[in-house]
């Protein structure tokens, strides 16, 4: 049991379930990325999904967010169960999430990077933004106020306007997240939120990563490498191996776990 | 001004804000970066806001000669803390804030602190650690709740909270609000006003106690010196705890009526300067160094065309700039050209600084260099120098406008006397000259001389155009075996001057001659090594490299040459050198707070390589503990070279015939 769940389960009430994966398979051609694989994501929790190169965790991700369709399964995603779910919808409904390689646009500032995450809470169409008029004006700014939130959360003032493309790796990866932010979501999908960072930057990254979950009670998935981070940072750790899920618990628990062991060891049993 | 103080009773900080309030009541007092839009008080917001604060102090308890610690950066309710803590009669002690838990326990121990005022999660969690070991401290409140949501509530309170609940309270009860006004009025000149911890070259800090009449009056003279009026803006970043910020920007705003300008965060400070444009400016060299640095680096990457124009009209800057600025006769020609300079290079390059309206300009604390200084003099920047100490509640010397040298400090402060002593000790007498060090009798009759003038422990001399001339600290003045003078800063700050040496460590007293510690500026070599395609991996690497032991060997030969020619200080040329691996850091107690050096300390610690310099070795080996930022500590061990330095030869005496 998680402590996420052990905690709810004192209170009296069973664990929200956010999100849930049920049997889901995903095969490029003969090549089976996904197999058979179920588990949940709890309404506020941190989980990890760890494993081997080639396990399939960055695949899970994007049959979460819509970009991938897996041919067996079911996702359901605030109780309700979705047939094709296209990123777009997925992200106005609340599903945000970074990638392994930073995806920023290059030349537009930190600050333009992030207002991008608000666009999809932006009512005004297209032409009122474009004259930056009246109402779309004031919306603008009522979205800029948000945004200037996050970029104090992440301490990131002093490169609000600097291109984003010039920015060393580890900020890079700070504006990427608070875009995510500035979507306001309910679940976050981070994709190796940490990889290519030094000691200082990866723990910065933690930091800001509990301080989201705490403060904005966002429930966040993550896939990452670092062992360390891991077991630090998730309340709940899944397992991957060959696209098989074949661990499921708390850290202590999976960094015991005779299979996690092996897989990552590379003993045969 | 000082007319009105007479009639107003204008000696307290609280009472000078009431009075501004009434006077110019809708002009800015105070601004502050925050959420990406510069918000702002004016001085009638900032009076109801000093009551308000006050009023809720006294609420929890605050009484009339207790202390109240002060601990973050420059933010605007920081800075009512200290107006809110004097209204009350309580003494403010700010605190610097990159200080280590236990240099603050020690500080808010001595002090006596029933308050801390800190402003955030970093500083809280220092101050919870202190635990037990402040037992007078009855409440902790904070400024930014960021990360502070699963802290206990009992144990700490917001700032904004302690303000609405006093003003609540005083809109509510008029015996109350009649109370504080009684507070404010009861105010006296010899009231403490705060206490100045100094950062301490040897010891533990002490506090310096600066009585409120005193230091306002001490304002009162600089700004009628330097005519400040309630138009000009400072930008505040120093450390809320040193005398310079408590001086220049917060006692002399007070004074004058003048905004200061809170940046979002010590990063943002170069982009806040530009936004902001303040007209009153200080620095300590060594930002004047980073920036010409920087704008060096800068034009060696621009294109031909930029580099040319740049190097054809600083050319000209150079010859004409500074007769320009101070008004002194220069051919039509050349004014005309300064114009077009001033148009097409310096105006922008004013503006990328931030410096475009700055009417006044200090810089103090460490010697600067006369190319450096020349530098923003001939951009058109009125860059002044200023001698300082705590003690004095800053002012000692200061140059006045048009009269400047780039090796001494300017003559006396107005209102201040200076007197040389037989041991070369600058002594002072000023207004804003301290009461007492706090709880330390000995030592404050120990500074103080019988007829009551500060000893500086700095050993100068007013040269031929009257102007003080500081050496070094009296007391670090040395000779060499051969009985000549050694003066060590003398000799590292010329180091200093070149771009590729940050930090330079002499030594020499009682030696045969003098031997030299250098650090690399991290930046300029970092950069020169970009340039040549040099691969390093760390400061380390870097340092230990031989074309930088080229490099800097050039460098040192140059001061040699420089020293030769100064008949008193020949023999102090730097015979041999080596470069650390890492940089001096005040986290491993190299530096002072204020990032001065601290040469014994550094003496004891590098032992090994100070042997080294003087038995002949060409090597020396280094196993050192190091401090991260975080508090963690590791092993820096390793050997390093030592290089033998070009000497010039000693001129002999003229010989009176």
């Amino acid at each position: 049991m998680s402590n996420a769940a052990a905690s709810v389960a004192a209170s009296g009430k069973a664990p929200t379930v956010l999100l849930e994966v049920e049997n889901v398979s995903l095969r490029f051609g003969g090549v089976k990325a996904i197999r058979d694989v179920s588990f949940e994501i709890r309404k506020g929790e941190v989980l990890a999904i760890i494993g081997p190169n080639g396990a399939g965790k960055t695949s899970m991700l994007n049959c979460i967010n819509g970009f991938y369709h897996p041919q067996d399964g079911h996702i359901t995603y605030k109780g309700e169960r979705r047939a094709r779910m296209r990123p777009y919808e997925a992200a106005s409904r609340g599903i945000a999430r970074t990638f392994q390689n930073v995806a920023l646009f290059q030349g537009l500032s930190a600050l333009d990077n992030i207002m991008v995450g608000r666009n999809l809470k932006m009512r005004r169409s297209f032409a009122w933004q474009a004259l930056r008029l009246g109402p779309a004006l004031r919306e603008e700014v009522e979205h800029r106020a948000f945004v200037e939130k996050i970029i104090e959360f992440l301490e990131i003032q002093s490169i609000r306007k600097a291109p984003a493309g010039t920015l060393p790796y580890g900020l890079q990866k700070r504006v990427e997240l608070a875009r995510a932010l500035a979507m306001e979501p309910d679940l976050l999908l981070l994709d190796e939120p940490m990889a290519g960072m030094n000691l200082e930057e990866k723990e910065d990254m933690c930091r800001f990563i509990l301080d989201v979950n705490k403060q904005y009670g966002t429930t966040i998935a993550l896939i990452e490498h670092d062992m360390g981070v891991v077991m630090d940072l998730s309340d709940r750790v899944i397992v991957l191996d060959y696209g098989r899920k074949i661990a499921d618990g708390i850290p202590d628990q999976v960094k015991r776990d005779r299979h996690v062991i092996d897989a990552y060891l590379g003993i045969a049993d | 001004m000082i007319a009105d103080a007479s009639r107003e009773r204008l000696d307290t900080f609280p009472r000078l804000v009431l009075h501004h309030a009434a006077k110019r009541g809708r002009k800015i007092a105070m601004r502050h970066k925050d959420l990406g839009l510069w918000q702002s008080w004016s001085w009638l917001e900032l009076a109801a806001n000093m009551r308000a604060y006050a009023a809720g102090l006294s609420l929890i308890g605050l009484r009339r000669g207790e202390a109240v610690a002060i601990i973050g950066s420059n933010r605007p309710r920081l800075y009512w803390t200290f107006l809110a803590a004097q209204a009350l009669g309580a003494i403010p002690v700010p605190v610097y804030a990159d200080a280590i838990a236990d240099e603050l326990g020690y500080v808010l121990d001595d002090a006596g602190c029933v308050v801390a005022v800190v402003e955030d999660q970093e500083q809280v969690d220092k101050i919870l650690s202190l635990e037990g070991r402040v037992p007078k401290l009855r409440h902790l409140l904070y400024d930014e709740p960021k990360g502070l949501s699963d802290y206990d509530p009992k144990s700490l309170t917001p700032i904004s909270d302690v303000i609405a609940r006093g003003r609540t309270r005083l809109a509510a009860d008029a015996d109350f609000s009649r109370g504080l006004e009684a507070s404010i009025a009861a105010g006296k000149a010899e009231d403490i006003s705060v206490i100045l911890y100094t950062s301490g070259t040897t010891g533990r800090p002490k506090g310096v106690s600066i009585a409120s009449g005193r230091a306002i009056a001490a304002a009162a003279s600089t700004v009628a010196f330097d005519k400040l009026t309630d138009d000009d803006v400072a930008l505040s970043y120093l450390p809320l705890a040193w005398v310079g910020d408590h001086y220049l920007n917060f006692a002399q705003s007070m004074v004058a009526g003048f905004c200061i300008a809170c940046p979002e965060s010590t990063e943002t400070v170069q982009q806040d300067l530009k936004e902001i444009g303040p007209s009153f400016y200080f620095a300590p060299p060594r930002v004047f160094e980073n920036l010409l640095t920087r704008i060096t680096i800068r034009m060696q990457d621009a294109g031909g065309f930029q580099r040319f124009l740049f190097d054809t009209f600083m050319g000209i800057a150079r010859r004409c700039g500074e007769a320009i600025l101070e008004g002194r006769d220069v051919p039509l020609h050349a004014k005309l050209l300064y114009a077009l300079g001033e148009l097409l290079v310096y105006a922008p390059l004013k503006n990328a600084l931030g410096f475009s309206k700055i009417r006044i300009a200090y810089t103090a604390g460490e010697a600067i260099g006369p190319e450096l200084f020349s530098f923003y003099r001939s951009l058109g920047l009125n860059l002044k120098q200023l001698y300082g100490q705590t003690e004095a509640f800053l002012y000692v010397t200061c140059q006045s406008d048009g009269k400047i040298e780039p090796d001494a400090v300017g003559p006396a402060a107005p209102q201040v006397d200076i007197r040389i002593a037989e041991n070369g000790e600058v002594q002072f007498r000023s207004p804003g000259m301290f009461v007492a060090y706090h709880n330390l009798p000995e030592k404050t009759a120990e500074a103080m001389t019988s007829d009551g003038y500060v000893r500086t422990g700095d050993a100068g001399f007013f040269n031929a155009a009257g102007q003080l001339k500081i050496i070094d600290r009296a007391k670090d003045v040395g000779r060499l075996k051969s009985g000549a003078f050694f003066a060590p800063k003398y000799i590292e700050n010329k180091l200093k001057f070149f771009p590729n040496i940050k930090e330079a460590v002499a030594f020499g007293d009682q030696r045969e001659f003098v031997t030299c510690v250098l650090n690399i500026d991290l930046s300029a070599v970092g950069a020169w090594a970009e340039r040549n395609n040099i691969v390093y991996g760390s400061h380390k690497e870097l340092a230990a490299l031989p074309q930088v032991y080229d490099m800097l060997a050039a460098d040192v030969a140059e001061v040699n040459r420089s020293l030769s020619l100064e008949p008193e200080m020949a023999q102090a040329q730097v015979a041999r050198f080596i470069i650390l691996p890492k940089e001096l850091d005040a986290d491993d107690g190299e530096l002072t707070r204020t990032q001065k050096v601290r040469r014994g300390y550094i003496a004891e610690r590098y032992a090994t390589l100070v042997r080294a310099l003087y038995d002949g070795s060409s090597e020396a080996t280094i196993s050192i503990e190091i401090t991260f930022e975080d508090g963690r500590r590791g092993e820096l061990a390793g050997r390093l070279a030592i290089r033998d330095a070009q000497l010039f030869p000693v001129p002999a005496r003229e010989k009176v015939a």
